[in-house]
């Protein structure tokens, strides 16, 4: 084998994920961030694709160059013919890169360009990326494997169900996340799956189901020269059938004895050293609870997302010691970066216990069910550390931001024992009934250790209104993981009180380092947790980098992070978070960071002074600020600004307890959040606002409607789970509404507000100084109003804006922002019709799209509202409207992994992810933007179907244009009339109720479609459920889908002005200076 | 029932009883694997020592029968634990930890900081300690005073005199391998021998005569193809008539292989020194380097003293080191058949990646 050496490479090119998508999200930031600070350790130049705007990867201080462009064979082909690097990074990337990589290789490319793939080799990629190949490979060296074969056509894989009996499992290769997956009962149900399966991978594995076998995964490193230990090893509380995205996932394992654990790891060793792994890689077992029978599940020759997972949990920087290996190190040659003092060829010993929980959103989707399997559907995930299992069990439960404080009374009164994303509570319901953990196990094949456990923690709940409020109680509920809201609900008492007692008994959390040896060393880090297993708090190291800027002060922030990834709050936001404490840092404060997503940048230990991988609920964010100022004279300040809206909720609450905060006053904050406060706030400024009022009764509702017109947008109380927005558009529509999803009551009013139809959306990001508007960005949605702000394009600078809009939106922002005298970050969304301007909300932190308007306008929005907030005078201009560039940003969708979901765009939000790219021209960043989301230009035939004459109208002069294009045009019936009438030539469909040939099935199955068009009429059901079908098969069928007229039009006019070719391959740093 | 530990400085750790109800005093140390309770619990190298785990969940998976353990009892003096798990899941559990350390008069607390008593330890080095079951009024550490002089004249130290006639075989035991009788026979010198090594010989076609601690090789009066020095408990210094029986086993050239207290026995036979180590090196992930190969891997170790390899003659060379902080890890000579590592090639608990050495050992018989 020929060995690298790092000193020999000068340029090399890291693949990144491109946007946060259910399978693949924030923890490829983590991957390829930390594979950056490797490349620049070795002074190596670095190039990177990824056009993820809001990821910390794509700031100027990690990569030399930056592509905003799709990852794909064309794209990067492209970027290297321009760069020519010498090295290729594409294990940091996700299944993306690696499935671009894989192409690349293929198609030689990499042979053309005497490019060096880095790290573990293509062909050991292709062996583990091959279920087939990697079943032969394991066999040559006696390891298990599932009995089972593959296929590529449904009878081969009927054949295959006959030799192995029912029940069974389905598997598609070249998956990320398990797409296409599944259990199998029965000859029928292989039928339907299978060919489903065939339609999005050439091939599929069927093989014996081991239900409840225990799933185990182990992180393996290993280095050119076989030198490899495992780094961490995990236990998913579900049994295998559950992918592993979608387990309560621990660390380290729990009820494997020594036998098993080493019998696994010697395994694993023995199988990388087989496949010749060069970094990083993952590998996954059934494991037999009777007996030590065990399978290879599968081996991910890459970075993953259980090794973000095992690095947190650990505190070993896998990714950083994987990057370095690629780059010819040798694993004893590297130090600990914990210790540094130790080697990095070691394996981490635990003194505390790690649990992952996913978070779903499952609720924002129209149609998706509750029940978890082999796909995964999550969309996030939070991270508890602690000393017992019921400690971080609970502390994970709260984490999710799911307003569930505990394991009862969350409203659960589902009681059947599937495996759902509410599993865990109702094992507790059942537990609080008085089932027993044997029946239990019989049901969901979850060992019965952690059952016990969750059995103890409902026992001790279901027994405390009949305790006394004392201090063994309260210390065994606080060992036990229980909140102060819960023991005040309990007591009947105020958290408050329950804080006060706790306090007075000493019963306080105390912090423990993540040192990777289990106190056998002195870390020389400060990433830290608190635990109620402890009796005395460790000395928390002063960081050199304080001490040498700020001799003076002692001056501390606390920033707070965003939580879990989820629907509406991902990486964006803890590119905020990084990029603030970096600043803070930089100003010489002592920097802290608490967040509890193992996803994230902001959780490496390296990026603050001290890092609380700890819950943001108030309690714990005040047990730090209570542990933080409790050393002398010290002023600490909390930042709440930049983690979204988690953060944000706590301002008035931390305000009144009298705590620190940076920035605009939780009062002004306040007067934004609160809709009645900020209503009367805005017709004081006599600016516009849609009416509306919050509503108690059905008859209320019934009544204001009729008062506004029909439509009007429902917003129900944030506090019930399942509720979402929607709009109706007649009485049977609001009645319908909100009699289904329960959503009205005095305790929970909901909020009617006149729907404005055919108005532009406006969004103003910016910065404050003491009121005065330091510097602002507006960006202009594609969709019209009725499209949620986090699902729409946006583009900067707005292209077709009036500019008396522009104009009168800069007044109405400077006459918010006054008046509330902000001093930080702020994003107003207006709605603009015909001049007219009307404000829709203001949020008084950093917004989702503060990466984009400062990557694209090369102004740091973070960096400037973090000094505003420090009381620093900023002064200057900053040009962020008249630029010689366009960027679109574009939202990616994960509508493929939710099966049933309506993929239709609406006003609950549903985008999983983001991109940006730029253009010179609003069509050439439109097309790359749309094309980073894995959008394909179409080349065949175009399926149209328009619901509404002014719809069809609208669209008439764009099906004249592809038609010019030369595309075949398929059209359901109205549609093909009307495009008929009008000279346009297509080919009638039929949709499935009119029982006639071609069906919208047919054509949509043929393959002679590559793009379909489907515009449904707002408050039209007529229709609705045709439309759905086609909808969700072009999803099923991986058919380009576009539901909005505002896109389709965008689309067209871009894919007429612009072919692939004319697309510029341009770094960051060519467009913005 | 509650407990406490007092250690020699006059710390004091609190905790809850969930072992047999006895006092018991030794050395205090700390082992950092996450599973392997059972196994270390029955490591006589452990003999006289108070054993503090830091993986805060202990029984998590019940006991096994006897078959799996290390030797025929629980070796260690009381056992120190965050959190105590009795409702154990495991196919091979027997019964919980609590009710075995009940059964073999063990004491042991769970609820104990041993995050906090670990950098206690690993900052002040081992020390001894005394483990107090009662229900008496231990509520407050401020209480006990003068701890230093009331303990000083009860407490065990195991490094102070031979502990090896406590764990060794008292007569020879002879053990065939699976498939029948083996063509080369090792006499294993049983300083407090874990059954792993017996197994891992047998398993690669040896005979093993386990002998006792101060049974000389020379004077048997049967045929034998090497010799093995067990690991086993204690100052390695104190083992004389053990030392001097290695030194005559050397001195015929026969081929000779230590694990652990083994290798630091070699090491005095050879003219060598050993030290203690401030806290040892208990675990099982403890990276060692061979010097010969290059090659690194990761080990499980269980050992408070030390070789030193400066002492030793120019014949000897340097086989293994520590990764984390260079110490001796294994000593080899340069022409004779004599090899020697500190770590535990048999695992149990603990990784099988030095397994190899067995049969680099069996090659030379």
């Amino acid at each position: 084998m020929n060995k690298i050496r790092a000193d020999a490479l000068k340029k090399v090119l890291v693949l990144g994920s491109g946007a946060l998508k259910i399978g693949e999200a924030g923890e490829f930031d983590y991957s390829g961030s930390q594979a950056l600070k490797a490349l620049k350790e070795e002074g190596i130049k670095t190039v990177l694709v990824n056009p993820n705007i809001a990821t910390i990867q794509t700031s100027k201080e990690l990569a030399d160059k930056i592509y905003f462009l799709p990852v794909n064979p064309y794209f990067v082909e492209q970027v290297i013919k321009k760069e020519k690097p010498d090295g290729i990074f594409l294990s940091f990337g996700g299944q993306t890169a690696l499935n671009c990589g894989l192409a690349l290789d293929k198609l030689r490319v990499f042979k053309k360009y005497g490019i060096k793939v880095l790290g573990t080799p293509v062909k050991s990629i292709e062996i583990t990326e091959d279920r087939e190949l990697f079943a032969k490979e394991l066999n040559k060296i006696g390891v298990k494997v599932p009995k089972g074969s593959f296929a590529t056509t449904v009878d081969a894989a009927l054949k295959i169900g006959e030799n192995l009996g029912y029940p069974l499992l389905l598997r598609s290769g070249f998956s990320l996340g398990g797409l296409g997956s599944g259990v199998v009962n029965s000859k029928e149900e292989l039928i339907k799956v299978a060919s489903n399966a065939l339609h999005n991978a050439p091939q599929i594995a069927i093989e014996e189901y081991l239900k409840h076998w225990k799933e185990i995964e182990y992180e393996v490193v290993r280095d050119q020269v076989g030198n490899k230990i495992t780094v961490c090893n995990m236990e998913n509380l579900d049994p295998l059938g559950v992918h592993t995205g979608e387990s309560i996932v621990v660390a380290p394992s729990q009820t494997l004895n020594n036998y098993q654990y080493h019998m696994l790891r010697r395994l694993a060793l023995q199988v990388i050293e087989h496949l010749g792994i060069v970094g990083e890689c993952n590998i996954q077992y059934a494991l037999n609870p009777e007996n030590n029978d065990y399978r290879v599940i599968e081996v991910n020759a890459r970075l993953s997302r259980s090794s973000a997972l095992a690095s947190k949990a650990t505190g070993y920087p896998l990714a950083y010691v994987a990057a370095k290996i690629g780059l010819g190190h040798n694993l004893p040659d590297l130090k600990n970066t914990v210790t540094l003092s130790t080697s990095a060829f070691f394996e981490p010993a635990l003194d505390y216990i790690v649990i992952k929980i996913p978070r779903w959103d499952l609720q924002k989707f129209v149609g998706a069910k509750q029940q978890i399997g082999s796909e995964m559907k999550s969309v996030g995930e939070v991270m508890a550390i602690g000393r017992s299992f019921p400690e971080v069990l609970q502390k994970a439960i709260r984490m999710l931001e799911t307003n569930q404080d505990g394991l009862l009374s969350n409203g659960i009164d589902d009681t059947k024992l599937l495996p759902t994303t509410q599993r865990i509570f109702v094992i507790a319901q059942r537990f609080a009934k008085g089932e027993n953990v044997e029946d239990i196990y019989e049901a969901t094949g979850i060992d019965p250790w952690f059952l016990y456990q969750i059995k103890e923690v409902v026992e001790f709940e279901n027994q405390l209104p009949n305790q006394k409020l004392t201090q063994d109680v309260v210390l065994r509920a606080k060992k036990l993981g229980f909140s102060d809201k819960i023991l005040a609900e309990a007591f009947k008492t105020q958290e408050d009180e329950i804080r006060k007692f706790r306090k007075k008994w000493g019963i306080t959390p105390k912090v423990k380092h993540i040192d990777t040896l289990a106190a056998e060393y002195p870390a020389k880090t400060n990433y830290l947790y608190l635990t109620y297993h402890g009796e005395e708090s460790e000395e928390i190291r002063d960081s050199s980098i304080v001490n040498s800027l700020t001799k003076n002060e002692q001056r501390k922030a606390i920033v707070l992070g965003s939580g879990p990834y989820r629907i509406g709050s991902s990486v964006e936001f803890d590119w905020c978070c990084v990029t603030c404490a970096q600043t803070l840092r930089e100003k010489g404060l002592e920097t802290i960071i608490i967040n509890c997503n193992p996803e994230t940048v902001s959780t490496d230990y390296d990026i603050t002074d001290k890092l609380y991988f700890e819950q943001l609920t108030f309690e714990r964010v005040s047990d730090i600020y209570d542990i933080e100022s409790s050393k002398g004279q010290q002023d600490v300040s909390l930042v709440l600004g930049f983690g979204g809206q988690t953060p944000n909720n706590l301002a008035l609450r931390a305000y009144k307890a009298g705590y620190k905060i940076l920035g605009t006053s939780p009062v002004d904050i306040d007067r934004a959040e609160d809709r009645h406060k900020f209503s009367d706030l805005l017709d004081k400024l006599k600016i516009d606002q849609a009416p509306w009022q919050s509503l108690k009764t059905v008859d209320e509702a019934l009544s204001f409607a009729k008062k506004i017109g029909y439509p009007v947008l429902i917003r129900p109380s944030y506090v019930l789970s399942g509720s979402a927005m929607n709009v109706a558009y007649s009485s049977a529509d609001l009645k319908k509404n909100l009699k289904t999803a329960k959503a009205i009551s005095s305790e929970y009013p909901v909020v009617l507000s006149k729907f404005v139809e055919g108005a532009k959306e406006i969004e103003v990001d910016g910065v404050s100084q003491k009121g005065e508007l330091l510097i602002y960005a507006i960006s202009e949605h594609v969709e019209n109003a009725g499209v949620h702000s986090g699902d729409a394009t946006m583009v900067l600078p707005p292209q077709r804006l009036y500019l008396e809009t522009v104009r009168k939106i800069k007044s109405a922002t400077r006459k918010i922002i006054k008046e509330l005298n902000i001093s930080g970050p702020f994003n107003i969304q207006f709605l603009a019709k015909e001049n007219k301007i009307m404000v829709i909300e203001l949020n008084l932190r950093a917004s989702r799209s503060f990466p984009f308007v400062s990557k694209v306008t090369g102004k740091n929005f973070v960096d400037l509202a973090t000094k505003v907030m420090l009381g620093e005078e900023i002064s200057g201009i900053f040009k962020t409207l008249d630029l010689d560039y366009v960027a679109v940003k574009a939202p990616q969708f994960s509508f493929n992994r939710i099966k049933g979901a309506d993929p239709r765009l609406r006003v609950e939000m549903s985008s999983t992810g983001e991109v940006a790219c730029f253009g010179d021209d609003l069509a050439e960043a439109y097309l790359k933007a749309l094309m980073s989301t894995g959008f394909k230009l179409p080349k065949k035939g175009i399926f149209l179907s328009i619901g509404g004459k002014k719809n069809k109208l609208d669209m008439l002069i764009n099906a004249k244009k592809l038609a010019g294009l030369g595309f075949k045009i398929y059209a359901t019936e109205h549609t093909h009339e009307f495009l008929k009438e009008s000279g346009i030539k297509n080919t009638r469909v039929y949709k499935i109720s009119e029982k006639k040939q071609p069906s919208v099935l047919n054509i949509l199955t043929s393959g002679k479609v590559d793009l379909a068009i489907n515009i449904s009429e707002g408050g039209s059901p007529e229709g609705e459920t045709a439309g759905y079908i086609i909808r969700r098969n072009c999803i099923d069928l991986g058919i380009a889908l576009v539901t909005n007229l505002q896109s389709a039009e965008l689309l067209v006019s871009a894919m007429t002005s612009k072919k692939l070719e004319d697309l510029e391959i341009k770094s960051w740093d060519e467009y913005v200076s | 029932m509650r407990g406490k530990l007092t250690l020699s400085d006059g710390t004091v750790f609190l905790g809850e009883s969930f072992g047999s109800e006895v006092n018991a005093s030794g050395e205090v140390v700390f082992n950092t694997g996450m599973v392997g309770y059972p196994e270390s619990l029955t490591d006589p190298s452990y003999f006289g020592q108070i054993l503090v785990l830091t993986y805060p969940l202990i029984g998590n998976y019940g006991v096994p029968e006897k078959k799996f353990w290390e030797s025929k009892k629980i070796q260690v003096k009381g056992l120190i634990i965050q959190n105590y798990i009795d409702t154990p899941s495991h196919f091979e559990s027997e019964r919980t930890l609590s009710d075995w350390l009940k059964a073999e008069g063990i004491p042991a607390l769970y609820g104990v900081d041993t995050r906090a008593l670990t950098i206690k330890l690993r900052e002040h080095g081992v020390m001894l300690g005394q483990l107090r079951i009662d229900n008496g009024q231990l509520t407050s550490k401020t209480q006990i005073s003068n701890v230093k002089s009331q303990m000083s004249n009860e407490i065990y130290d195991p490094n102070a005199e031979n502990v090896l006639p406590f764990v060794s075989t008292e007569e020879i035991e002879v053990f065939d391998p699976p498939a029948g009788r083996g063509k080369k026979n090792v006499v294993v010198i049983d300083c407090g021998d874990k059954e792993n090594i017996i197994r891992s010989l047998l398993r690669r076609g040896v005979e093993v005569t386990k002998v006792p601690w101060d049974f000389n090789p020379l004077a048997a009066d049967f045929k034998y193809n090497g010799v093995f020095v067990s690991n086993g408990p204690g100052d390695p210094k104190m083992a004389k008539e053990t030392i001097a029986n290695v030194k005559k086993v050397l001195a015929k050239n026969i081929p000779t292989f230590g694990i652990c207290l083994g290798s630091q026995i070699l090491c005095l036979a050879a003219g060598g020194n050993t030290y203690k180590l401030k806290f040892g090196h208990r675990g099982q992930n403890q990276p060692v380097l061979n010097k010969e190969t290059n090659q690194a891997i990761i080990t499980s170790q269980n050992h408070g003293f030390a070789v030193d390899m400066k002492s030793l003659s120019g014949d000897w060379k340097e086989w293994f080191i520590n990764l984390n902080d260079g110490t001796n890890e294994g000593i080899k000579h340069k022409d004779k058949p004599f090899l020697a590592v500190q770590f535990h090639p048999e695992a149990n608990p603990g990784p099988f990646d030095a397994g190899y050495l067995f049969d680099e050992y069996v090659k030379l018989l």
